[in-house]
């Protein structure tokens, strides 16, 4: 019995974020990419709300009441989420590739994901109860 | 840990590649002992059912590094992965080639650019015994010093740690881990040559650290470590370069 295989270029691209089979580094590796693309995307988005200052205060105070709403705020909290984890995880790195705690970085991912799971929590809980 | 039942009932769905032709996968369902190793199913494909598989293999005894594939996904050397790892009786187990290396046919791939880059960090395919003897014998001058002699010759070029490296799939010039660990273990103060070679733009600096290359070695010599030793190594050169 036969079946066609798949082994083009998209696939090869998309194993960047293909966590089957692969070890707790590639879950930092894709999670870490993921925030990178994500802080980027925020970052123009940023740049997009404070495009609205040059059409006058009324214009931006008329979109700050827009984004406070519940999913704007959870939108936020991805950002503070991303930020946390992306920042750790740059720690993460730059001491594992300096050669400091090489051997541990399994115990430091586990870590830094801890940290950041429980700064997104206190963050969104203050941010949903303000 | 001892099977009650033995004989398995197995899938092997094996990827087929020949030539310019598109590739695909061949089913073969048959009876197995799940003690047995997966490199024994695949010889037993070749004897008994396709005689046009080609596959790699030698030692059996995970010295060569000849038959590294994909079982379901994960690199393995399959002279030492059991059939009972990697299934359950009637399931499927999908043999893949190496990734990040070009396909000559089935399973086997093209590994002669990564033994060149091999040969270009000091790790040769064969060394002349007179030669080899000397080297025991300047390793047995350095065994007192600790770290340097860790895992010191284990590796054995499967080339698992480039099929498992996300880098490599994507950027064909990245020099890969076997190959900066084998500079590492060559030595930068031995070889300072090797410097150039490494602190380069697809050298040391392009690994991501995702440290899959440490995960599937089968023979411990964890590339990741001596990727960041070499940064380190590096690093501390260029450091030392400001005070001069």
């Amino acid at each position: 019995m036969s079946e066609h295989a798949d082994k083009s270029g998209i696939s090869q691209a998309f194993r960047w974020f293909d966590p089957r089979g692969r070890d707790v580094g590639t879950i930092a590796f894709i999670l870490n990419r993921i925030t990178a693309l994500g802080l980027t995307f925020y970052l123009f988005l940023h740049l997009i709300v404070l495009g609205q200052l040059a059409k006058g205060a009324e214009a931006y105070d008329g979109f700050l009441a827009t984004i406070r709403s519940p999913i704007f705020v959870f939108g936020e909290l991805l950002v503070v989420a991303a930020g946390l984890y992306h920042g750790l995880n740059g720690i993460r790195v730059g001491l594992t590739s300096f050669g400091i705690a090489v051997p541990q970085q399994k115990k430091l991912f586990y870590w830094l994901l801890a940290i950041a799971v429980l700064g997104s929590l206190i963050f969104g809980i203050r941010m949903f109860t303000a | 840990m001892s099977t009650t039942k033995t004989k398995w009932t197995v899938n092997l769905k094996v990827y087929r590649k020949k030539g310019q032709k598109a590739p695909y996968y061949d089913q073969f369902t048959m009876e197995v002992d799940p003690d047995e190793y997966v490199l024994d199913a695949i010889e037993r494909i070749w004897a008994f059912h396709d005689r046009s598989l080609t596959f790699r293999h030698a030692c059996h005894h995970s010295t060569c590094g000849a038959c590294g594939m994909l079982v379901n996904g994960v690199e393995k050397l399959t002279c030492i992965t059991y059939i009972r790892d990697v299934v359950e009786d009637g399931g499927t187990i999908v043999i893949d080639p190496l990734r990040n290396f070009p396909i000559i046919s089935d399973l086997v791939v093209d590994m002669s650019l990564f033994f060149d880059r091999m040969e270009m960090v000091g790790q040769r395919q064969v060394i002349p015994i007179a030669e080899e003897i000397v080297g025991s014998s300047q390793k047995a001058q350095s065994a007192g010093n600790g770290k340097e002699y860790l895992r010191l010759s284990d590796c054995i070029e499967c080339g698992m740690c480039i099929s498992a490296c996300p880098i490599a799939a994507t950027n064909p010039d990245y020099l890969g881990p076997a190959v900066l660990a084998g500079a590492q273990q060559s030595g930068l103060d031995k070889k300072p040559e090797l410097l150039q070679i490494v602190d380069q733009e697809n050298g040391l600096w392009r690994c991501h650290s995702a440290y899959e290359c440490t995960a599937v070695c089968p023979s411990n010599v964890d590339p990741a470590w001596r990727i960041m030793d070499l940064r380190r190594q590096v690093t501390s050169q260029r450091f030392k370069r400001l005070f001069r």
